[in-house]
């Protein structure tokens, strides 16, 4: 596994490096994946670069690319919208030349619609703000403040907002709240029951599991030599 | 239902602090959970939130979440149990 640079299209023009992690053999067969978000990114970090491993020793090339302003990205994460974030996914699957995409929680709401995907667990973007801002109300309180979800998520809507410790923009709050995945017949989708017991988005603290990890790259692997 | 309830949130925190099958069913009412146990953080207490909404099919207001109901095992499955009785 190798970290790769790619060039990402900057939202006013230009160009900025980001990091991917990538296993890439020049083989036939090449797969994108668009991560989990925030806090679930870390917490599935590992999951996913288990599933990767696999599909490398399957004979897939792999790309893991940083959504820009995470992860080891320079990139300010306050500036990002989300039409940003969905045209680095298409500057990534073009530049590795990618054939197919797997996206990964959160991540399903990027993944480019120009190629076959797959959508594993994916998660609204409603669902995955409430659980920060809940977060955060509880961190609050336990500090001895009050605060309310509906006021942090006007505060947002105007001037953006700290969640967990990610400091998201104004624009990317109001648009991210309404995203779905996509659902069309041509997206496979892969839901959890079909991997194992519970998510590992779920833990407190990141696990892993190599039943999970051998499931979803089965999925993924059977499908490409269909 | 009061059985039902107690063993869909022993799974629950069962996934949440990635216990061992069976693991959580030692927890009894005084266990201490937010506060006590370092991997239960406000992220993670969020999580388990929206898992029991889930799974209980119940709905957790902000006005809901307060120190005392997360503080124990028994304190929690007092709160879930009135939850679902009011649904």
């Amino acid at each position: 596994m190798t970290p790769a640079l790619w060039p990402c299209p900057l939202p006013g023009g230009g160009i900025a490096e980001e990091y991917a992690l990538t296993f890439d053999r020049q083989r036939e067969k090449r797969l994108l994946i668009v991560p989990a978000l925030f806090d679930e990114a870390n917490r599935l970090r590992r999951f996913t670069a288990e599933v990767i491993r696999r599909l490398d020793g399957a004979g897939i090339d792999c790309v893991l690319p940083d959504l820009p302003g995470t992860n080891e990205s320079t990139q300010p994460l306050a500036t990002q919208d989300t039409e940003d974030w969905r045209d680095a996914m298409m500057a990534a699957a073009r530049h590795f030349e990618a054939t197919h995409v797997l996206g990964i929680r959160g991540g399903c709401l990027f993944t480019p619609s120009n190629l076959p995907r797959w959508h594993y667990a994916p998660v609204k973007g409603a669902s995955i703000l409430r659980q920060m801002v809940r977060a955060r109300i509880v961190a609050s309180r336990e500090a001895g403040t009050e605060e309310t979800s509906e006021g942090l998520l006007k505060t947002g809507a105007d001037t953006g907002l700290e969640l967990g410790g990610h400091r998201i923009g104004a624009d990317f709050l109001r648009v991210f709240q309404t995203l779905k995945s996509d659902e069309t017949p041509d997206v496979q989708q892969i839901p959890q029951d079909m991997i194992g017991a519970s998510g590992l988005w779920l833990r407190a603290e990141p696990g892993e599991s190599r039943d999970q990890a051998d499931a979803l790259a089965a999925v993924i692997a059977m499908g490409l030599s269909a | 239902m009061t059985t039902d309830t107690d063993q869909i949130l022993r799974r629950i925190l069962g996934d949440v602090l990635g216990l061992r099958p069976g693991q959580a069913d030692e927890f009894d009412g005084d266990t201490g959970l937010f506060g006590h146990l370092p991997e239960l953080d406000s992220m993670a207490v969020a999580g388990l939130l929206t898992e029991m909404e889930d799974r209980l099919d119940i709905l957790i207001e902000d006005d809901d979440i307060e120190g005392e109901m997360l503080e124990t095992y028994g304190a929690l499955l007092a709160f879930a149990e009135a939850k679902r009785t009011q649904s």
